[in-house]
């Protein structure tokens, strides 16, 4: 048993913890008018130091928000991405809605449940991985795509999706195809959609080459859009001229270099 | 012939594109600049007489929404972005975000301005952790260049922007089950009227967009109402950004007049893979209902797919080709509806639970005609008595694939079992 003390406040967290935390959900409720809607940040920010959402986590957000656990709990409950058991530190997700099933994920999902002897929403012996059969998750062009801590992991096969939870088990460098030169691990990945940014976002592709392939036919093509209003006043430039007229050749986008076309998946875990 | 027309997605091939350094070589903030000589009012107008239509599905003209909000209210007044793009096959707003955030921030600069409003919410799903840090960031730029915050550009004007990432689910993209999970409550949808122009978040009165619609603001502040009417059809006017997958050549993002054809989006593609041939098709993702070859000229815009028996939705084209088994196209979205199904209403809940059993049983080969009567009197008892936009959504491609594709439904029973092989469909088991 845990929480619940008779002066009402949660005892579960040490108080180092407990201190960061409550610095924290007060960075976080000052965000909003209103404290209640920092709630979902703060339901990531304790997955963030827990794993996942524990008691002991619910009781800190009705404390901090004053609202009931019930109130919490029935949040937690409606949303996936608030896991209320233990998740592996890579938590691998396959896409098996309609169009990335037809395209595969089915087979992948298969093949790797039997691969990994772990279900859905179900964590390996080691704590390493945990799958879950996703929906839609918005790289429909990638089809199939898999996610690892929501970094995306596009135009995969059964082969590529065994390698890669492989070598997550065993501690191998994988790499998102759309994302950062380092995988975070679920309680950092945890802690960025609870709004506290990593320091990544300059890293890695600013597009795949999927997404690409409209503007790259239309510049072939030489085609654009039609020009502007005529006599329409243009405003100061925010830009000198004289100033940068073409992209830095190797940054911020880092993985781009030499004859690699921008975009290129090039050089990255495929 | 229809030709692309890259303008949000312009700059994507630069490597920098998210950055502020990269949007504003390639003019951005120009527009912001422009909106600041200008009434706010004027801006409502501008974009009214552009024609802009909701790029996030239901096409309602943007500038008459935002003319929706009372003159004055004693609460402060919102604009939250809808940024929880998760229609199955809707693949548009996550990489525009991911290259080129900084055009949604502007946008959102210049449509709170013409608003009014001095607080912005970006509501993001959080299953997308590299667009969430891109956006953070951009946001933070736009703060430390002075976009952002008390008396920006010297204007007098103050704005906030938040960041706010959601939890997991589809339910969240409908605008008032945004609100309740903007507020910290499980996304359900809320009754209409009040519409959210009067009382939407906290009660205040509250714009709600699509990312894409904001995002096209900055380029009709800049370029003109006109220039942006200038494209489209007659009532669908401006550029969309057209999403192709599945059993294409070259899947990917399309960035196109409205009106384009399949047809012709398909030749852009390099065609249906090699060897095989189209079968089935949905123009704006799975809850819009499904077209075939016969649909492959109309024009993609929400009037002509609308005569045709769809809606336009967000240009998600999922495209398979013969070897896709449409019941278990069909099942798998009937599977995605149950699972989103926020509970609220007994029509959805009840029904999409019913469609997930019904279809796992028929696709297995274990049904008979009737059956797809039961179905269609399930649909019937869905459509139009849900609560919100998921109920009907659900219905779409049940009802359609049944009109469409009855004898594969037959096939499945006489054979009391799929007549199709999986592998076939794959990404890797195409060929032939």
């Amino acid at each position: 048993m845990t929480a619940n003390a008779a002066d009402g406040t949660s005892r579960a967290y040490e108080p180092d913890v407990r201190e960061r935390l409550e610095r924290d959900a007060k960075e976080i409720i000052a965000r909003y008018p209103k404290p209640r809607s920092a709630l979902l940040p703060m339901l990531h920010l304790v997955q963030s130091v827990d794993g996942h959402v524990t008691r002991e986590g619910i009781e800190f957000c009705a404390e901090q928000l004053g609202i009931t656990p019930a109130q919490v709990t029935g949040v937690v409950t409606f949303y996936t991405q608030y896991k209320q058991r233990p998740v592996g530190e890579y938590h691998v997700g396959v896409c098996i809605n309609t169009l990335c099933a037809v395209m595969g994920g089915d087979q992948i999902w298969d093949e790797l449940s039997e691969h990994t002897g772990v279900g859905h929403d179900e964590a390996t012996p080691d704590g390493k991985v945990s799958l879950e059969r996703i929906e839609c998750n918005a790289a429909c062009d990638f089809a199939p795509v898999m996610m690892v801590n929501w970094e995306f992991f596009d135009n995969m096969t059964p082969e590529k999706a065994k390698k890669l939870v492989d070598d997550l088990r065993s501690g191998e460098r994988v790499l998102p195809s759309r994302g950062p030169n380092t995988l975070a691990n679920w309680k950092d990945a945890s802690r960025v959609l609870a709004g506290f940014p990593d320091g990544l976002a300059h890293e890695g592709v600013q597009a795949g080459p999927e997404s690409l392939r409209g503007l790259e036919l239309a510049r072939e093509r030489g085609w654009e859009a039609p020009p502007a209003d005529a006599g329409r006043e243009r405003p100061q430039e925010p830009v000198k001229p004289g100033e940068v007229t073409d992209p830095p050749p190797n940054e911020p986008g880092k993985p781009i270099g030499g004859d690699v076309k921008p975009g290129s998946q090039e050089g990255r875990n495929q | 012939m229809t030709t692309l027309t890259p303008i949000l997605t312009r700059n994507w091939d630069q490597s920098d594109s998210f950055t502020r350094e990269g949007y504003e070589r390639e003019g951005g903030y120009r527009s912001l600049r422009t909106a600041f000589g200008m009434e706010p009012d004027a801006i409502v107008q501008a974009v009214k007489d552009s024609g802009l239509r909701g790029r996030g599905g239901a096409g309602f003209p943007t500038g008459m929404k935002w003319g929706f909000l009372p003159p004055s209210s004693p609460n402060p007044r919102y604009l939250v972005v809808n940024a929880d793009e998760s229609e199955p096959g809707t693949c548009k707003d996550i990489p525009l975000m991911m290259a080129n955030p900084h055009v949604l921030v502007e946008g959102v600069i210049i449509s709170s301005y013409a608003i009014r409003s001095n607080h912005a919410f970006i509501y993001v799903r959080g299953e997308v952790l590299h667009v969430i840090r891109r956006l953070q960031r951009a946001v933070a730029e736009a703060y430390e260049a002075g976009y952002l915050g008390k008396d920006i550009l010297g204007s007098g004007y103050d704005l906030d922007v938040v960041v706010h990432s959601g939890a997991g689910a589809y339910i969240c993209g409908e605008e008032t089950a945004l609100l309740d999970s903007l507020e910290g409550f499980r996304g359900q949808p809320r009754l209409k009227p009040p519409f959210p122009a009067v009382a939407g978040l906290y009660g205040g009165p509250t714009v709600i967009n699509n990312v894409e619609s904001i995002a096209s603001v900055p380029s009709i502040v800049g370029n003109g109402a006109d220039w942006f009417a200038s494209m489209g059809t007659e009532k669908s006017q401006g550029f969309g950004i057209f999403s192709l997958s599945g059993h294409v050549t070259r899947p990917g993002q399309y960035e196109a007049p409205l009106g384009i054809t399949l047809r012709e989006l398909l030749d852009m593609a390099g065609g249906i893979r090699e060897g095989h041939r189209l079968k089935f098709w949905t123009p704006g993702g799975s809850s819009t209902p499904i077209f075939t070859e016969e649909h492959l000229d109309v024009p993609l815009d929400f009037e002509s797919v609308g005569a045709a028996g769809s809606m336009l939705g967000t240009r998600a084209l999922q495209i398979f080709d013969e070897t896709t088994c449409v019941v278990r196209a069909v099942l798998r979205w009937s599977e995605f509806y149950a699972h989103e199904s926020c509970g609220k209403c007994t029509p959805c809940r009840e029904g999409t639970y019913w469609y997930k059993q019904m279809l796992k049983r028929l696709e297995a080969g274990q049904g008979a005609e009737e059956d797809l009567e039961t179905l269609l009197d399930l649909s019937d008892n869905i459509l139009g008595r849900s609560f919100c936009a998921l109920g009907d959504g659900a219905t779409s491609p049940v009802v359609s694939s049944i009109k469409l594709f009855r004898d594969e439904y037959l096939q499945h029973f006489e054979q009391g079992g799929c007549p199709f092989d999986p592998s076939k469909s794959t990404l890797w088991g195409g060929a032939k």
